[in-house]
């Protein structure tokens, strides 16, 4: 039995949440049977990462700190994993599901021959094998899968399991000496458009207010975005508003988009396709808000308000600073 | 350009699911398929670059017989010739990934595209697994792709956390499309009937070197649990009262 490495990712200097949610998946793996587990961390000058993974008690956090890893592309990135991997013997890699181990994590499967489970939501040991759940089917179908290789990679779903909790004695941090050949790999990185907002992280929000069609465009979406701000919230949408151009793609909550389960969820304006349910049918409290009293998102809200948007928004606005000033 | 396309056969989005009452596929019977949404972008793109350059755009489907009526579906919308790996059962990424990379070594094409992941078994990994053993540049997620004039190769943009990143790649390479790409076109009639004489290529898996072992393997589906329906609120006074003091989220 080898090691499990757990992949870790980092945004704006800090551990993603989705990253905890991978290293609680990847200690519990170690202690069936019994193994060590590492943390991988990449990127260029990532040292206070490196000191921010090396608190969850992990057997040791490697830290791949390069001046090519501040974009690498996917080739760049696998090649890392894949070497980390042959440095600490690992059988199971461990990696949270993001858009940036779902660009990459695929290639390093193919380099090291292994089998790779994507959106794993659970598993169950069963004396030398674990089988996998994951969904499919916009969420209609749970499949339990088995991978048959040496080594073994899963991406977990981060709403799926607990968050690691830090632990007393900090991890040794081992710096990874890695060889990389941009010039070879034929892709060149031009360029990468931040943008910058005051809101939460979309999958690390307890409250996500996200809107549809029925927002009707921009302005909608302003009235959307005045209760997300009120109440500390990220702001979220479903396909079809980010496809008529307006939210920008990354909010896009569903099966082809982010799964989030924050506790409280307003769908606004969302007519409800399984789709878009696939990714926030596990928030702890649901809210529709829908002008159609027949739209399928109905039933799955906690608590449904058929009303026009444009008018129940702004009083629900004023009702919670109404609240909030009492 | 030559352009290699997925076409993946799939349920209708909008139809229900059943899982069989053994547990070991979905109850295809009754059931509408139709191509991959994401793949009928990718199929789109494809058509887009044979209209300014000249060349070729070839379909492939991994999947049972049946899956030539997506193949002519494709072909509808203006694609030249399908070629359809013939598979029964549940096969895994790497397996199509495999077949993928047989069919690129014969074919030599100067670019392969797909959807960045399918709506069915939603893994994601084909793209990038058939990238990696064929040794390419690959750009995943695309939603924008500029071809230099020598068509030696593109430049990408790609939706990513946060934003966008821009990528070039040089060709041939793969890429991976998301919806912002474009809106696929609608087979006309008399496209549908001019797919009827296009060429469909039927080749087994061992024909094309390709081993049937699966690194993941299915032991069986469930139906998932589905949420049930809470309560409707009258107004927005009784909404936030409910929040507030029954469920404790504000």
């Amino acid at each position: 039995m080898g090691s499990i490495l757990v992949v870790a990712e980092h945004r704006r200097g800090h551990l993603r949440a989705a990253s905890l949610s991978a290293m609680s998946v990847g200690k519990e793996l170690a202690g069936h049977p019994h193994s060590a587990w590492h943390i991988l961390v990449m990127g260029k000058g990532i040292s206070a990462v490196a000191e921010e993974a090396a608190r969850y008690g992990a057997a040791s956090v490697l830290s791949a700190d390069h001046e090519l890893l501040e974009h690498p592309v996917a080739q760049v990135s696998a090649s890392v994993v894949a070497q980390a991997t042959t440095a600490v013997e690992a059988t199971f890699i461990v990696a949270p599901v993001t858009p940036w181990t779902k660009d990459f994590l695929p290639r390093v499967a193919a380099r090291l021959g292994a089998g790779m489970v994507s959106d794993v939501v659970g598993y169950e040991i069963e004396g030398n094998t674990v089988v996998f759940q994951r969904t499919m089917y916009a969420g209609a179908v749970n499949a339990a899968v088995m991978i048959t290789t040496a080594v073994k990679i899963i991406c977990a779903r981060p709403t799926a399991f607990p968050k690691a909790k830090p632990e007393e004695r900090p991890s040794a941090i081992v710096p990874l000496s890695i060889e990389i050949y941009p010039a070879s790999i034929g892709t060149t990185f031009l360029s990468y458009e931040d943008r910058p907002s005051e809101r939460p992280d979309l999958t690390e929000a307890a409250i996500v207010v996200a809107g549809g069609r029925g927002t009707k465009g921009r302005e909608g979406f302003q009235l959307l975005e005045e209760l997300a701000d009120l109440l500390g919230g990220a702001v979220g949408a479903s396909r079809a508003a980010v496809d008529l151009g307006w939210v920008p793609a990354d909010l896009q909550i569903g099966q082809t988009g982010k799964i989030v389960a924050p506790s409280l969820y307003f769908a606004v304006g969302i007519s409800g396709a399984i789709q878009h349910v696939a990714g926030m049918k596990d928030s702890k409290v649901i809210v529709a808000i829908n002008k159609d009293p027949e739209a399928p998102i109905f039933q799955v809200a906690t608590y449904g308000l058929v009303a026009d948007l444009f008018a129940a928004i702004p009083t629900f606005v004023e009702a919670v600073k109404q609240t909030k000033e009492a | 350009m030559k352009v290699l396309v997925a076409c993946k056969r799939v349920p209708d989005p909008s139809a229900k699911i059943k899982v069989k009452q053994d547990g070991s596929s979905i109850e295809a019977e009754g059931l509408k398929f139709v191509i991959s949404a994401l793949d009928e972008v990718a199929i789109e793109e494809g058509l887009r670059m044979k209209e300014r350059r000249g060349g070729e755009v070839i379909l492939f489907s991994v999947g049972n017989v049946q899956a030539e009526e997506q193949l002519r579906m494709g072909l509808a919308m203006g694609a030249d010739r399908g070629i359809l790996v013939v598979y029964e059962g549940f096969p895994d990424s790497d397996l199509v990934a495999r077949a993928i990379a047989a069919i690129f070594r014969e074919e030599q094409p100067d670019l392969v595209l797909m959807g960045k992941v399918s709506p069915d078994t939603e893994a994601g990994q084909v793209g990038q697994l058939a990238a990696e053993y064929l040794g390419l540049p690959q750009a995943t997620f695309a939603s924008k792709i500029e071809l230099d004039a020598d068509g030696s190769k593109a430049v990408v943009t790609r939706e990513v956390e946060g934003g966008h990143e821009r990528v070039e790649v040089q060709l041939p390479a793969v890429i991976t499309c998301d919806f912002r790409l474009n809106t696929p076109r609608y087979a006309s009639v008399p496209m549908i009937m001019k797919a009827r004489a296009k060429p469909i290529t039927k080749a087994p898996l061992d024909g094309l070197g390709v081993e049937a072992i699966a690194k993941v393997k299915l032991r069986n589906l469930l139906p998932s649990p589905q949420r049930k329906a809470g309560v409707r609120v009258e107004s927005v006074k009784d909404l936030l009262r409910c929040l507030k003091e029954e469920a404790k989220v504000i």
